[in-house]
């Protein structure tokens, strides 16, 4: 290989691949099942049956863990995706429109920008319900002026370009002239802040999950782990540590992952290594 | 007689510029300032200037990715301005472009074929592959380089490339705006003589635009003179650099060492 791959690139690609591994892993097989209690268990110590011991209702918590684990890449995944697609598209529809239509979708997202996500979050919940459902809107929703801002910064940089002049005097319109040459030209562009934004994402709903909004028991999840294990920090502090420890992972494992690839994709827009 | 197929009549085009005071209007550049010319059909008309003459607008104009303020560009009698952007856009194979950067005029997600197909895709034109592969041996490339993508040809060959793009359509008039000033002298010569010899096997019009009076001379059968956005002399090209009217185009000769 000619050029060596960044190390945060390489640390947050390891990172990444132990938090998916651990969630996909979960789908066929846990430990333990993870909602299995066992009271005569309880609080009970690293083991060879119980790797990282048990929590205040025996149940095994490395099982607990990678469902955790499932469950947080899904709602990442999701509201991602939901709200990438449609930030994208916004994006992308402000670029070729212009004008007046530009500026009003890009003030839009500048609102949304500018309200707490987490205060709409909580909002959504207080209005429909906490649910896994909610938490997924709310985040998706926070992520569309994210993609929008994006993908409209790259996009008019592309539509500047000779080709899509030629591809205008070969009397193309602005729609097809933006999935043809726009979009796949600012793909780079959008998966490196879909990986930070995964990061976002997750963060998010450890946070909606610790405040009861999120994922609802017995469905497990760091952040709700966190929670729970908040009264109990002084009788077994390393309830709350593990659920802490893999939400650092994930988030600065995903985070540095963007980071990397946009030094990969964007060489200009690296700091100096 | 009819129409000549292309015409600019006393075209004016200004860009607002930054404002500078919150209190006063925006300054005003004017890029074009009422030029004319004509070009009728099978000929080559070389727009020369310096740059900031306009040049480059004009083009542009011409291909009605701008629209002007005053005057009109007349297309074969009907004016571009005037066109509904249907009907613009099922003209615009009559017409076509080839631009100056060959690194930035082909996508680079792209194959060549697929870029080469671009306009015959718009006005939904059947056997596609056939005609890219007949483009491309028109400016001798082969039929197997449509497979290929943009970063595995030279600067010269992608500006065959391009030309394939433009005469794809079978359009009657080429626009050529620094066509050939990104590239090697050597490279150049060739690109010029590709460029004649398709005029004359496809009777092109052609709208050749170069800073360049020596290229525009080798090429060009009519000649514009432009001087600050102003059209300020067209004659034939013997003409135009054998005996010219205006001080401005002697000073230009004198500076090309003619």
């Amino acid at each position: 290989m000619k050029t060596r791959l960044p190390v945060n690139f390489l640390i947050g690609a390891v990172l990444v691949a132990l938090v998916l591994g651990a969630a996909a892993l979960s789908l066929v097989w846990t430990p333990h099942d993870f909602a299995q209690m066992n009271i005569k268990a309880k609080f009970g110590p690293a083991s060879s049956t119980y790797w990282l011991g048990t929590d205040q209702l025996g149940r095994d918590v490395v099982s607990q863990l990678m469902a955790a684990a499932r469950n947080s890449m899904t709602v990442a995944l999701a509201a991602v995706l939901i709200g990438g697609s449609i930030g994208t598209a916004l994006g992308l529809l402000a670029s070729a429109i212009g004008g007046w239509v530009e500026d009003l979708v890009m003030r839009i997202a500048d609102i949304g920008f500018a309200f707490p996500a987490l205060l709409f979050a909580i909002m959504l919940a207080a209005v429909f319900g906490p649910s896994l459902t909610n938490a997924v809107l709310a985040i998706s929703f926070i992520n569309i002026p994210v993609f929008a801002r994006v993908a409209r910064a790259s996009a008019n940089q592309v539509w500047t370009r000779e080709y899509v002049a030629a591809a205008q005097a070969a009397g193309l319109n602005r729609a097809v002239i933006s999935w043809d040459h726009i979009l796949p030209n600012i793909g780079a562009a959008i998966i490196v802040q879909a990986t930070i934004e995964f990061a976002v994402a997750i963060l998010a709903e450890a946070a909606l999950s610790y405040l009861g909004l999120g994922a609802q028991p017995p469905a497990p999840s760091w952040g709700r782990m966190l929670s729970e294990a908040q009264t109990l920090m002084y009788l077994a502090p390393q309830l709350a540590i593990y659920p802490g420890l893999c939400i650092v992972a994930a988030v600065l494992g995903f985070g540095l992952l963007g980071d990397g690839l946009r030094d990969i994709t964007d060489p200009r827009l690296s700091r100096e290594r | 007689m009819s129409a000549p197929l292309l015409e600019a009549r006393a075209v004016t085009r200004r860009y607002r510029m930054p404002r500078e005071s919150l209190f006063r209007a925006p300054p005003v550049l004017t890029a074009v300032d009422s030029a004319s010319f004509i070009l009728e059909r099978g000929e080559t008309l070389g727009i020369v200037g310096e740059s900031g003459s306009g040049k480059s607008t004009l083009a542009r104009m011409v291909m009605a990715f701008e629209t002007p303020d005053a005057g009109q560009i007349l297309f074969d009698g009907q004016d571009l301005g005037q066109l509904s952007a249907g009907d613009l856009r099922r003209q615009r194979q009559r017409f076509q472009m080839v631009f100056q950067d060959p690194f930035g005029s082909l996508d680079p997600r792209r194959s060549v074929g697929w870029s080469i197909a671009e306009p015959l895709r718009a006005i939904g034109a059947e056997n596609r592959a056939h005609r890219v592969a007949e483009a491309l041996e028109q400016v001798n490339l082969h039929a197997a380089d449509a497979e290929k993508y943009p970063h595995e040809f030279s600067g010269g060959q992608r500006q065959r490339i391009a030309i394939a793009r433009a005469i794809v359509t079978r359009p009657e008039l080429i626009v050529a705006d620094e066509a050939v000033s990104a590239l090697d002298v050597s490279v150049q010569a060739q690109i010029l003589n590709l460029l004649m010899d398709l005029q004359d096997e496809l009777g092109l019009a052609m709208l050749f635009i170069s800073h360049d009076l020596a290229v525009v001379a080798s090429i060009c059968d009519q000649i514009l003179v432009m001087q600050h956005g102003k059209s300020i002399e067209q004659g034939r090209a013997t003409e135009v650099l054998n005996a010219p009217t205006q001080d401005y185009t002697k000073s230009l000769l004198i500076a090309a060492g003619a």
